[in-house]
């Protein structure tokens, strides 16, 4: 039986070792329905082999993580665009 | 906070039927916040690695890490943390993790929390991180949705934490004394327990995806801002 799906704040942990910014805080836009969402609020499918993170809306794949020894693997398939979280919450991210 | 850090369970007390509390030292783990999890990853003799995700259940104390962690039936970690782990034993740590689903005491207003099952554990959290912080008035209301009675963690506490008012909503099974008949979560419920819209609570919604994507959907109809909720769903295993 596979696990419940967890959401993307439960990608805090695996893709901490790649930004150096929280990236569930991000907003991404999927490329493919084009639901704009912060990160920590997609639904997150957990395998021994990595971490897949689908669109709220559409289901579409947004990203893939997986971690492997030889480093952190991420795949932003499903991904238009992201954009970090506003200035005065983050110092150094970038605001619109 | 990306590394993993050598555990050793140093406490474990009984919490429910299914759920206990264990206390872990960490050294080198610092700086959590109310909200925010670890990942918990368990390495067996032939090297088989399980990572799972858990909510701290209390912040404040450097280099201690508290769980309160509830038994899915079947699952792969769970059992052993609720049954088997004994003082002594030990795993690894990630974290503190997570920046959204989090409250920090200089966030001020008011703060709505909403439970399902044992999505409670990190909403204790806050709101034992309000009571520790002296310069905090901010009020906070919880709303509890349980099966029985004997499923609410924390009860006693949570019934007498200073500045926290909470109610308890039972789904299966209600105490004698209880005039709601038990059931899911209501919009009358909401109505009735949560702080009006018009108070601007942050609201934040913790439990297995069904419950809050149901609890989302009636604060929204009860007129709350959808930009101020924040949820956080588990699946377990």
């Amino acid at each position: 039986m596979d696990p419940a799906p967890l959401d993307g704040n439960s990608l805090a942990g695996p893709l901490a070792g790649l930004f150096a910014t929280d990236v569930t805080l991000v907003t991404g836009r999927c490329a493919h329905c084009g639901d704009v969402s912060v990160l920590a609020t997609c639904v997150v499918y957990r395998h021994p082999m990595g971490a897949v993170a689908r669109c709220r809306a559409c289901t579409a794949v947004l990203l893939v993580v997986v971690e492997h020894p030889a480093g952190t693997r991420v795949g932003l398939p499903g991904l238009a665009w992201w954009q970090g979280p506003a200035a005065a919450t983050t110092t150094g991210a970038v605001a619109d | 906070m990306s590394s993993w850090h050598a555990a050793q369970v140093v406490r474990t007390e009984p919490l429910a039927a299914s759920a206990r509390v264990l206390t872990l030292a960490v050294p080198g783990f610092a700086g959590a916040l109310a909200g925010q999890h670890v990942d918990v990853r368990l390495t067996a003799p032939d090297g088989y690695q399980a990572v799972r995700s858990y909510s701290l259940a209390r912040v404040g104390r450097d280099e201690v890490v508290e769980l309160a962690v509830d038994e899915v039936r079947g699952g792969e970690v769970s059992p052993y943390l609720v049954h088997e782990a004994r003082p002594g034993d030990r795993m690894e740590v990630r974290g503190p993790l997570g920046g959204y689903f989090v409250w920090r005491p200089h966030d001020g207003g008011a703060v709505q929390l909403v439970a399902g099952g044992s999505g409670i554990v990190p909403l204790a959290a806050m709101a034992r991180a309000r009571a520790a912080a002296p310069t905090s008035d901010a009020p906070f209301r919880l709303l509890a949705a349980v099966r029985t009675p004997a499923d609410a963690f924390f009860a006693k506490e949570l019934d007498s934490t200073e500045g926290l008012t909470t109610t308890w909503l039972y789904s299966r099974e209600a105490p004698p004394a209880s005039t709601r008949p038990p059931g899911r979560l209501t919009l009358d419920d909401v109505t009735a327990h949560a702080f009006a819209p018009d108070v601007g609570a942050r609201v934040y919604v913790c439990g297995p995806t069904g419950f809050v994507e149901a609890a989302a959907a009636l604060l929204v109809d009860a007129g709350h801002d959808a930009a101020r909720i924040r949820t956080e769903r588990f699946g377990g295993a």
